[in-house]
């Protein structure tokens, strides 16, 4: 039986490990290649790299990253954040990176899903959405509205539709990131998880909100995410990878429990 | 001793060559049939489609190469893709394989609405059989999978692991000196390295 996974997301700015709180307000709280080393040895079974640099310039610090993250972590290796053309793509496939997140610049541009997809293989393509709930309305029946460039640019574009459009474009995999859950601590966007997750036959990732493991649990289970992402619960030393997937074991949901 | 990892143009293969050096197996990325016909150990990746893939290794001829290795001993690994394609046939595209191994390739039925395409993520690998380089896999090991078509065999002896999705499948087959696996040891942590590991030790033999 398939189990769920438990996925570290690492903010990077400037080759440093950052992180946001409702996607403002970022800090530098250390290492990027310590901190996956460290969660590699602890049993985490696959990890994110995004990229909040600000300016293109300093994309190469990127690479080195993941080159260097590469060569000791063997678990699945995922990067997004400001990835604009298949080039982009391909610098960081060759760096070492298995799977890339494409966000903002699909939104903009569908046929970027569909240009990876045919490049990499749509398995190393996951879509990443970031959500806001709104009113429902004609233009977004499903209450939740995709807003771009970091959670500053909503786009009048339904959750659901995008969701479905990006599945048949190609995308392998979502990652739904609700932007009111981000950084609160106070569990994941259940609701909206479950809703794509029931809407599509892709695997789907759960971003956003985690502050302690019974969010985890719920999204998992009640939100039938297949994977759950997490970042300052880990980061700041308040829950270890290995005791989060001990104690969502011992809830019934199966992890991986050997490493 | 040159290792060499086949280079078919089937995906990113640089995973595979640092997980193999992590291990002290150093290995070098090739798709030239001369150097697969004189490399000492191959192993066999691939991701992507079946059909592609053939017509990659027939315009290169290392599907001449690789079937002349098999047949004087060398040992090969083949993961994914590479071992769906050293099968007899795949359902993907219809397509006639390698055929260095007795067996084919077929398609998740998915007719449960609630299961994903493909299967992703990590799974359980339950050794059915006793093999060298399954020797280090302890009960509850699991590996990272990326699939959607598993491979199987009519010959019960050929099938030396399963896996649960859907239904038990074959996620490990081996004959003489061959050895496939469907899931990837590159991104399987400790347990994929330590596969690798006895794949750099194995001389070929089957017990």
């Amino acid at each position: 039986m398939l189990s769920k996974r438990l996925i570290a997301c690492l903010d990077v700015r400037d080759g440093k490990l950052a992180k946001s709180v409702k996607f403002v307000d970022t800090k530098d709280i250390g290492d990027p290649v310590e901190k996956a080393r460290e969660y590699y040895e602890d049993g985490l079974d696959e990890l994110v790299f995004y990229d909040i640099t600000a300016s293109s310039d300093k994309r190469r610090i990127l690479l080195d990253v993941v080159e260097a993250v590469a060569a000791e972590v063997f678990i699945p290796l995922s990067v997004g954040g400001g990835i604009r053309t298949l080039a982009d793509a391909t610098d960081l496939r060759l760096a070492g990176a298995e799977k890339i997140n494409v966000n903002s610049a699909a939104v903009l541009r569908p046929e970027l899903i569909a240009e990876c997809a045919h490049a990499i293989g749509s398995q190393n393509l996951v879509l990443s959405m970031d959500i806001r709930h709104v009113k429902a309305s004609t233009y977004c029946p499903s209450g939740y509205e995709i807003v771009i460039d970091g959670g500053r640019r909503p786009m009048n574009l339904d959750a659901l539709e995008w969701a479905l459009a990006g599945e048949r474009l190609g995308a392998g995999e979502l990652v739904v990131n609700s932007i009111d859950a981000d950084g609160t601590l106070e569990g994941y966007e259940i609701k909206l998880t479950r809703m794509l997750s029931e809407a599509v036959r892709i695997p789907v990732i759960a971003s956003g909100g985690a502050g302690k493991p019974e969010h985890l649990q719920q999204v998992l289970q009640e939100g039938k995410a297949d994977a759950a992402l997490v970042a300052s619960m880990v980061h700041y030393g308040d829950y270890r990878v290995s005791e989060l997937k001990r104690w969502l074991h011992e809830q019934g949901v199966k992890m991986r429990m050997s490493w | 001793m040159t290792t060499i990892i086949i280079d078919y143009e089937a995906g990113n293969l640089r995973s595979v060559a640092r997980a193999c050096a992590e291990v002290g197996l150093e290995a070098k990325i090739s798709g030239d049939p001369a150097e697969v016909a004189a490399a000492q150990r191959i192993i066999f990746p691939g991701v992507g489609a079946a059909a592609s893939a053939m017509q990659s290794l027939a315009r290169s001829g290392l599907d001449a190469a690789l079937v002349a290795a098999y047949s004087t001993g060398v040992p090969i690994l083949g993961i994914c893709l590479g071992l769906q394609i050293s099968l007899e046939h795949s359902e993907e595209g219809d397509t006639r394989t390698l055929g260095l191994i007795a067996g084919e390739v077929r398609r998740f039925d998915f007719s449960d609405p609630g299961l994903k395409v493909p299967h992703m993520g990590w799974n359980e690998v339950r050794v059915t059989k006793p093999h060298p380089l399954l020797a280090s896999l302890t009960p509850g090991d699991e590996f990272y999978f990326v699939h959607s078509y598993f491979p199987g065999s009519k010959d019960r002896s050929l099938v030396y692991a399963e896996a649960n999705y859907e239904h038990d499948f074959c996620c490990a087959l081996g004959q003489d000196n061959y050895f496939g696996v469907q899931f990837h040891p590159e991104k399987s942590g400790r347990a994929g390295l330590r596969l690798l590991e006895s794949f750099a030790r194995w001389r070929g033999q089957t017990c």
